[in-house]
């Protein structure tokens, strides 16, 4: 291996000499105390390193060793329920070695490695069968609610030489054996490394046509994510987009979510940690934590690891997605593994681009954004499985004009776009029906459409009824509500409606947290037969004052505290009162 | 620990706070430095970069005067710390920890490296404890938890430093009597800022209690850099060693910032928005994240920050980047305050993060959150409709939205209003909540659930007994 010595210290960059023969993205540990570090660049026999711990009391000359290997994560089972920093180490056992604070130069093993696992077989393979990467060996139940695939590494093709049978092994147990050609045969674990740079490798990729449900009704109605697609949240601070994501990642539909913290507070962490034992998946009734995987790089932690923590993040959700399972990973926040990009390339002295950030800002974020996707996974049997990447951005005095947000959206299908204002008024959560767009709507409409033939319609009118009551607000702001006709004031009460009893969602309701997609249909139901019926009404000469006075509408209000079970009752009466108790309104204006 | 001392005698250049010097081998990272100026005077100083020819070290208390030549560097070999102990307690001391109070030198038990370590994140208890203040804008909109961050954004001439005192000397968790601490830290504030705060915190008859470290706006710029995490060490020494609930209050971060730009112009760095380093998120979070609890310690870090935003204006990188870190904020309106308004909470701008973890039932109230929420709603809808009549007059407005106009004058002036020595109790606070509630029509409080209503609605509670 390649051994150098410190020449410089810059905070979290390193410049070492004597490192020729040394590779870009190699890992290297650095000074005494062996602080994990990556290469970032090479000139003649310098090593640029961005160290991923603390570096202070390093001193010049210091020895930097080569590991002759690129930053990988480790998977297999183990994984789950577990928090990791961005080195994958597990922070629960850091804890019991070196007590509450983080310290640097720790060296631990991403997954347990004295913990046996209960290994079936897969009972189609033979001893002599060519396998190829993701066929699947067999299966390891991690926890309660994952079946953990074993499957052959990418890059081994050959033959089958030796399969365990079924037993308890632990992730170092070699449970069998491949023969690659030429006399050379590769050992088959539990577990297998992989680099967090490069994407893993599937078969083809599929259309995104099918919705991630979420659970949320303005995401699920108006703008939808599609399982494998890529969603940026942009808002300013205190606009929602923690409370968004980590709603996404208890309530969203899919078998396992992964949560990055990246750059931001240790609590919110803290707090997640603690919800999502707490907190039951709504189909299971199992703690959420059994099919989440958490990755934690508080903003007080060193800032270089923010860039390894949302790539350890892909690369665990890809490795899941490979399984044929429904993965969402979401990154909280993007701009802040930005920054840290910054900081390095400052100190690297690259010439600064917009607002100082590095000329590949972009690449990177594409980089990152594009190994979301619906795939065809490599490997027998024949499955497909999808990652969904959400990322949370962070604009400086929420101008989303900044070059983190600009950058983001050319990679993204749905903007979700936070609105401080709307925070302000606690209207929650605060998404913008102005400014947020989905490019999904028309792939993922046939899906809704087979279980809600109006999905579409419904959607489509009631975001251009809030397109009006923005029209007609300006008018307002000028003359005041009374000069408007009776059918706009009406209008303005629907879009009320649309706003207060439906795209308004708590997360924190024990009730309301998640919808089902069946409720979200069915309240924008009640409320578009409330204004449809209510504009017969008012064309039919009732007075407007007499159709507010209706009692429905307090009840109407109150649908998103109805159970989900109790719902489609509650909703046929709505639907039953609504008409009654118009039809003798319009009777007693005939009269 | 001597025999690592190094020592350089030439001083390459100076500039402003930064001292370029040749690098000897072995010089640390980060490590302390002492430099003895051409005058005899001793000077601390930190290594923030280093490489095999040359270090560059940043001085607290700057070295423009210095004589390059007549300078010597002394390399300590190890980085910044500060000696603490219980003693502490009811001391003054410097940016630096130096006793500033002509008292005695403080016996160390222990010496803190003032950058501290970043919580383990798997070790952090979620804050939930409620801790009351008395005053009703924040215990019932903005609730305050330990282990929280809660910045005060403030402009010139607001009283933030009365409500900072008036939380101080009224803050506590109900029904405990555990040991508990402040510690205060004046950032490159006048002396009479420092002097009211010291004066108010002695009232409180506590002065045992109150650790303080003072760099007033005559002292070295550079020491900014420092107190904050020399308050924090103390407060963080305090916490988890000897299980104290300590709250820590920094006035004024905006002279912290500023003082970080004037080191980062100094270094030449490229500047980010407005002036401020790109890294001062960061930097603004290795302060603020070190509150918090742990799990299996008894005691807690809470912050209260407290900052000026340059012009009112709070997308100002300052506040802006306080926002992104702490758990909330208390924004103060100068229009509150021109109408009289003592505290003059903003209450749309303001928020506390993790006031759900620390009321409902079992802490504060069942309706508490509810309650909240609906206040909220109602005055958003009071304020819009009061920017509304002022254009088109209060003729066109329905019944309905008159009462509501009605409601945001009295929630100003009933709910947000209180004495400076006024100490209401979260029930006090939620009922007269609830009187105002009451002012609106019952069909209107959307956001309360029915059972609520029924139970803490004063149309339904006066014939009854209430609870
Ligand atoms: N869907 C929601 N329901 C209720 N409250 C919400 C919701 N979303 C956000 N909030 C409130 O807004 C606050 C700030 O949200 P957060 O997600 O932390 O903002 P950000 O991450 O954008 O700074 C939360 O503490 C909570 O009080
Ligand atoms: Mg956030």
């Amino acid at each position: 291996m390649v051994k150098g010595r410190i020449w410089r210290i810059s905070g979290p960059l390193v410049v070492a000499e004597q490192m020729h023969g040394s590779m870009v993205y190699e890992v290297v540990y650095v000074g005494e105390e062996r602080l994990i570090g990556e290469i970032i660049g090479m000139q003649g026999d310098r090593a640029f390193i961005q160290v991923y711990e603390d570096t202070s009391g390093l001193r010049v000359g210091e020895p930097v060793e080569g590991s002759g290997d690129l930053l990988s994560a480790e998977l297999g089972p183990g994984i789950l329920g577990r928090v990791f920093d961005g080195l994958q180490r597990p922070l629960s056992d850091m804890e019991l070695i070196v007590g509450p604070f983080v310290e640097r130069g720790v060296k631990l093993p991403s997954l347990p490695r004295d913990k046996k696992w209960v290994f079936r077989r897969n009972t189609d393979l033979r001893v002599g069968d060519r396998v190829r990467p993701g066929d699947v060996l067999g299966t390891v139940k991690e926890t309660e609610l994952v079946l953990h695939k074993i499957m052959v590494p990418p890059n081994v093709h050959g033959t089958l030489v030796e399969l365990a049978g079924d037993g308890d092994y632990t992730v170092e147990d070699v449970i069998g054996y491949v023969d690659v050609g030429g006399g050379r045969k590769v050992e088959l674990k539990l577990m297998h490394r992989w680099p967090v740079r490069k994407p893993r490798p599937y078969l083809s990729r599929l259309e995104p046509t099918e919705p991630l449900i979420i659970g949320q009704r303005v995401l699920d109605m108006m703008f939808p994510i599609a399982r494998g697609g890529k969603a940026a949240v942009p808002g300013g601070f205190g606009s929602g987009k923690t409370v968004l994501l980590q709603t996404m990642t208890k309530w969203a539909r899919t078998q396992i979510n992964i949560y990055v913290g990246c750059g931001e507070r240790g609590n919110e962490m803290a707090d997640a940690l603690h919800s999502f034992l707490r907190l039951k998946d709504p189909e299971s009734g199992r703690p959420l934590a059994e099919k989440a995987v958490f990755i934690a790089n508080t903003s007080n932690m060193p800032v270089a690891a923010r860039e390894t923590s949302v790539f350890l993040g892909v690369t665990i959700g890809e490795y899941f997605r490979d399984m044929g399972y429904d993965v969402l990973m979401v990154a909280d926040s993007t701009s802040r593994w930005a920054e840290a990009m910054r900081e390095i390339s400052a100190r690297l002295e690259e010439m600064p681009g917009e607002e100082g950030f590095p000329a590949y800002l972009g690449s990177r974020l594409a980089e990152f954004y594009e190994r979301a996707g619906r795939v065809k996974c490599a490997g027998s049997p024949e499955r497909t499985g999808s990652l969904t990447i959400v990322g949370a951005v962070s604009p400086p005095g929420a101008d989303f004009s900044e070059p983190v947000t600009q950058n983001t959206l050319r990679y993204i299908g749905t903007l979700i776009a936070l609105d401080v204002t709307l925070a302000n008024r606690r209207h929650f959560p605060a998404i913008s029906w102005l400014i947020s767009y989905s490019l999904y709507v028309e792939t993922v409409a046939r899906w809704w459409e087979k279980r809600f033939p109006n999905w579409k319609a419904m959607r489509d009118e009631a975001l251009e009824i809030l397109q009006r009551e923005n029209e007609l607000m300006e008018i307002v702001r000028l003359v005041g509500p009374d000069a408007l006709p009776d059918n706009d004031k009406l209008l303005l009460d629907a879009a009320r409606m649309i706003r207060e009893d439906f795209l308004q969602q708590n997360a924190f309701h024990p009730i309301d947290a998640y919808c089902p997609p069946e409720k979200t249909v069915g309240m924008m139901e009640v409320i578009l037969t409330f204004y449809h019926e209510a504009r017969k009404a008012l064309e039919a000469g009732v007075p407007l004052e007499k159709i507010r006075a209706l009692p429905v509408r307090a009840k109407i209000a109150r649908m998103k505290e109805v159970e989900y079970d109790k719902f489609p009752s509650v909703k046929e009466e709505l639907l039953r009162e609504i008409h009654e108790s118009i039809n003798s309104l319009i009777g007693g204006a005939a009269a | 620990m001597s025999l690592s001392v190094k020592e350089v005698r030439k001083a390459l250049s100076a500039k402003g706070s930064l001292l370029l010097v040749e690098a000897v081998p072995g010089i640390r990272y980060g490590e302390v430095v002492e430099v003895t100026l051409g005058t005899g005077e001793t000077r601390l100083g930190q290594v923030i970069d280093v490489s095999k020819e040359v270090a560059v070290i940043q001085v607290f208390g700057g070295v423009s005067e210095v004589n390059t030549k007549a300078a010597r560097v002394r390399f300590r070999g190890e980085t910044l710390r500060i000696p603490v102990s219980l003693d502490m307690l009811g001391r003054i001391f410097d940016g630096l920890a130096r006793p500033i109070d002509g008292g005695p030198p403080i016996l160390p038990e222990d010496w803190a490296d003032i950058n501290g370590a970043p919580i383990n994140p798997a070790s952090r208890e979620p804050p939930s404890e409620f801790i009351e203040t008395g005053i009703s804008a924040i215990d019932g909109l903005f609730s305050i938890v330990r282990g929280q961050k809660l910045p005060i954004f403030s402009g010139a001439g607001l009283p933030h430093n009365r409500i900072a005192a008036q939380i101080v000397r009224q803050a506590r968790v109900r029904g405990k009597g555990e040991k508990f601490a402040v510690v205060f830290a004046a950032i490159g504030v006048t002396y009479e800022e420092a002097y009211f705060f010291m004066e108010s915190l002695r009232r409180t008859g506590n002065i045992e209690n109150i650790v303080a470290f003072i760099n007033t706006a005559a002292s070295p710029v550079i020491e900014r850099i420092a107190i904050p995490r020399v308050a924090l060490t103390t407060a963080e020494f305090l916490a988890w060693k000897y299980g104290m609930h300590v709250l820590v209050v920094m006035t004024d971060m905006t002279n912290y910032c500023e003082a970080l730009r004037e080191l980062s112009a100094a270094r030449e760095e490229i500047p980010g928005r407005r002036g401020y380093p790109g890294y001062m998120y960061t930097d603004l979070a290795t302060i603020y994240e070190r509150a918090g609890r742990i799990r299996g310690k008894d005691g807690s870090v809470t912050q209260m920050p407290i900052l000026t935003m340059p012009d009112d204006d709070i997308t100002h990188p300052i506040p802006d980047l306080t926002g992104y870190i702490t758990e909330g904020q208390i924004v103060l309106s100068r229009d509150l305050h021109r109408k009289g308004i003592y505290p003059p909470v903003d209450v749309l701008l303001s928020l506390s993060r993790l006031m759900k973890d620390g009321v409902g039932p079992g802490k504060t109230r069942e309706d508490h959150y509810q309650v909240f929420m609906q206040l909220i709603a109602a005055y958003t809808e009071g304020q819009y409709l009061r920017e509304l009549s002022a254009i088109v007059g209060t003729e066109s407005l329905s019944e309905r939205d008159r009462k509501y106009l009605a409601f945001a004058d009295l929630f100003e002036r009933r709910f947000i209003n209180q004495g400076e020595y006024e100490r209401r109790t979260i029930e006090q606070t939620l009922d007269i909540g609830w009187e105002l509630l009451a002012t609106l029509p019952e069909e209107e409080l959307k956001l309360i659930s029915v059972e609520n209503i029924k139970k803490y609605h004063p149309k339904y509670r006066r014939g009854g007994k209430g609870e």
